[in-house]
């Protein structure tokens, strides 16, 4: 009788096992619906982009070599004016230029931050560092307009937009991104690395130069182009500081444009599915692409370099 | 008797508030090698950590007392702590490469005191594979990444990375507790080898190991030294009833 009861006990569905289904599942349609998102804004960044050279018969060609960008328009020789290369060309100049400036600083302070003062790094550092990240991009660009320019413009002439300057606002926007980062990847470098390095002679700084950075060097460069990820995507405080003006940049100190300043400039004023619309959207798609190539990157950098602890 | 080469007199230790060694007074004869036994705790670890000044960089912790290093005080203001760890090199418990080649974890600290002719690199880094006796095993791969070893061959590697500096004295902090039995046989058997050029110091939960390779072994109990004498003495007519009860096992 009682073993009856027991055996029926124990077929029947527990309150916790629904629960848990419950849960699995609950966490399964977050994801199912996140992968639809992600997946659908791909898809149409995709068909929208590939409809000029589909649709409007603009070769793909004179899109990545052409430098002449007035959609709309004929070229002098006759093709469409949809020569996109002065904006990937601002927009990589931009980020590499600021990528450059702002490792050594980053990679100075987060040695700072966790080898030299760690109690007044924790203290002062981390939360001006979180203080800078959380900063809106417009006041970023508003400080850039207002000082930067201006800076620029007395120091090197011209009129003061322009490459170096998106690279100076960038440099102080990425900044905090590239620290939190590798401060992170040296925090995961085990202290028993430190005692060997220390136990066999070397002195602090020789630890820090030839164990510890080398140990983090995977996680500095994930940092490093997490911090260029950025700097591509930045739209609003580089378009303020740029000049906007699709050409060719001369020098750094001449207007110029990137992917994403001339789509912010000139999304709202295009008709859905004209030219100028798609050859837009083709911006966009490159955008796209070479942010996954970001995280393509991130992910080959970490599965390299992964500690073997 | 022989000079001694590494001395400790009355030394005392705090962390903070807490004071973890009560007046270790010992002396380390040359060529020897000297167990440190006792329970977890007991401040054995702690004890030789001060001989290569590796408690300074933990926050907190006071120091008072000497440690003569060939005679001199290397607690004295004027020691060159670069100097005095190359002099006395150290083990860890964890093996602890470096997650570079076999070759770069050999010549680190070489490198780093300005040894760049790749010839010498090269026959120290022979030499001293072959001293930790795991150069048959590594000999063909030196530029493989020392992590792709097994624990046991990491060991070794860090035996002779220690040994290529050439120091005079080894500090060993449980350097077999994470190996199985046949790797720690093959340090074992390394150590005896090693005793002829170099002074051991080791720190070990293995009574065995202690009994096996030590010359002399020091018996530590709640931050002192309760006996320390020959190692044959210790494990089988001890003059403390404390030692005699923990060797045997019934207690620790």
């Amino acid at each position: 009788m009682q073993n009856q009861k027991l055996a029926k006990q124990l077929m029947k569905k527990s309150k916790t096992a629904r629960y848990e289904r419950f849960g699995h599942l609950l966490s399964l349609s977050a994801l199912l619906l996140i992968m639809a998102i992600v997946l659908g804004i791909i898809v149409f960044v995709a068909s929208k982009g590939l409809a000029t050279f589909f649709k409007d018969g603009v070769s793909v060609k004179d899109f990545f070599t052409g430098t002449l960008w007035n959609p709309g328009t004929k070229t002098p020789a006759g093709h469409q004016a949809v020569g996109a290369l002065p904006m990937i060309v601002g927009s990589f100049l931009v980020t590499i230029l600021a990528a450059l400036l702002s490792t050594p600083f980053a990679i100075g302070t987060a040695v700072y931050m966790t080898e030299i003062s760690p109690k007044r790094g924790a203290k002062i550092l981390q939360p001006v560092t979180e203080l800078l990240v959380g900063i809106p991009s417009v006041v970023y660009g508003f400080i850039g307009l207002s000082v930067v320019v201006p800076f620029v413009r007395n120091t090197f002439g011209g009129s003061g937009f322009g490459i170096l300057s998106g690279t100076f606002v960038l440099f102080v926007m990425i900044l905090p991104t590239i620290v939190s980062m590798t401060v992170d990847s040296l925090r995961g470098v085990p202290q028993f690395y430190r005692q060997a390095s220390l136990a066999l002679g070397a002195t602090k700084w020789q630890t820090i130069w030839k164990v510890v950075l080398r140990a983090a060097t995977p996680g500095i460069l994930t940092a490093v182009v997490f911090g260029m990820a950025r700097a591509f995507g930045e739209a609003l405080a580089v378009q303020m500081v740029i000049g906007n003006a699709a050409l060719m940049p001369q020098n750094l100190t001449s207007p110029a444009s990137t992917l994403t300043s001339v789509l912010t400039a000139g999304m709202g004023n295009t008709v859905m599915g004209s030219l100028q619309n798609d050859a837009l959207w083709s911006l966009a798609l490159v955008l796209l692409v070479m942010s996954l190539f970001f995280n393509l990157l991130v992910h080959m950098i970490g599965r390299k370099g992964a500690f073997k602890k | 008797m022989a000079e001694p080469i590494i001395s400790a007199d009355n030394l005392d230790l705090f962390y903070g508030d807490f004071q973890a060694l009560y007046g270790i007074h010992l002396d380390f004869q040359p060529n020897q090698i000297s167990a440190l036994i006792g329970p977890s705790g007991c401040g054995k670890s702690t004890f030789l950590r001060c001989l290569n000044r590796m408690n300074d960089m933990i926050d907190g912790v006071t120091i008072t007392g000497t440690v003569q290093f060939h005679g001199e005080n290397i607690y004295s203001p004027q020691t060159n702590l670069v100097e005095l760890r190359k002099s006395i090199g150290m083990v860890f418990q964890q093996p602890n490469p470096f997650p570079f080649s076999v070759y770069d974890n050999i010549t680190y600290g070489l490198r780093i005191a300005g040894i760049r002719d790749k010839q010498k690199l090269d026959e120290i880094v022979e030499r001293s594979l072959k001293q930790a006796a795991v150069w048959d095993e590594v000999k063909d791969n030196l530029y493989d990444n020392a992590l792709s070893f097994s624990g046991g061959q990491q060991q070794r590697i860090c035996i002779a990375r220690v040994l290529a500096v050439s120091p005079s004295v080894i500090l060993m902090d449980e350097p077999t507790s994470a190996l199985d039995p046949i790797s720690s046989a093959k340090i074992e058997n390394t150590l005896l080898e090693l005793k002829k050029d170099y002074t051991i110091i080791i720190v070990t939960h293995n009574l065995q190991q202690a009994s096996r390779i030590s010359d002399k072994t020091a018996f530590f109990m709640e931050g002192r030294v309760v006996e320390y004498d020959d190692t044959t003495k210790m494990f089988v007519n001890p003059d403390e009833k404390q030692t005699e009860d923990y060797v045997s096992g019934r207690f620790g």
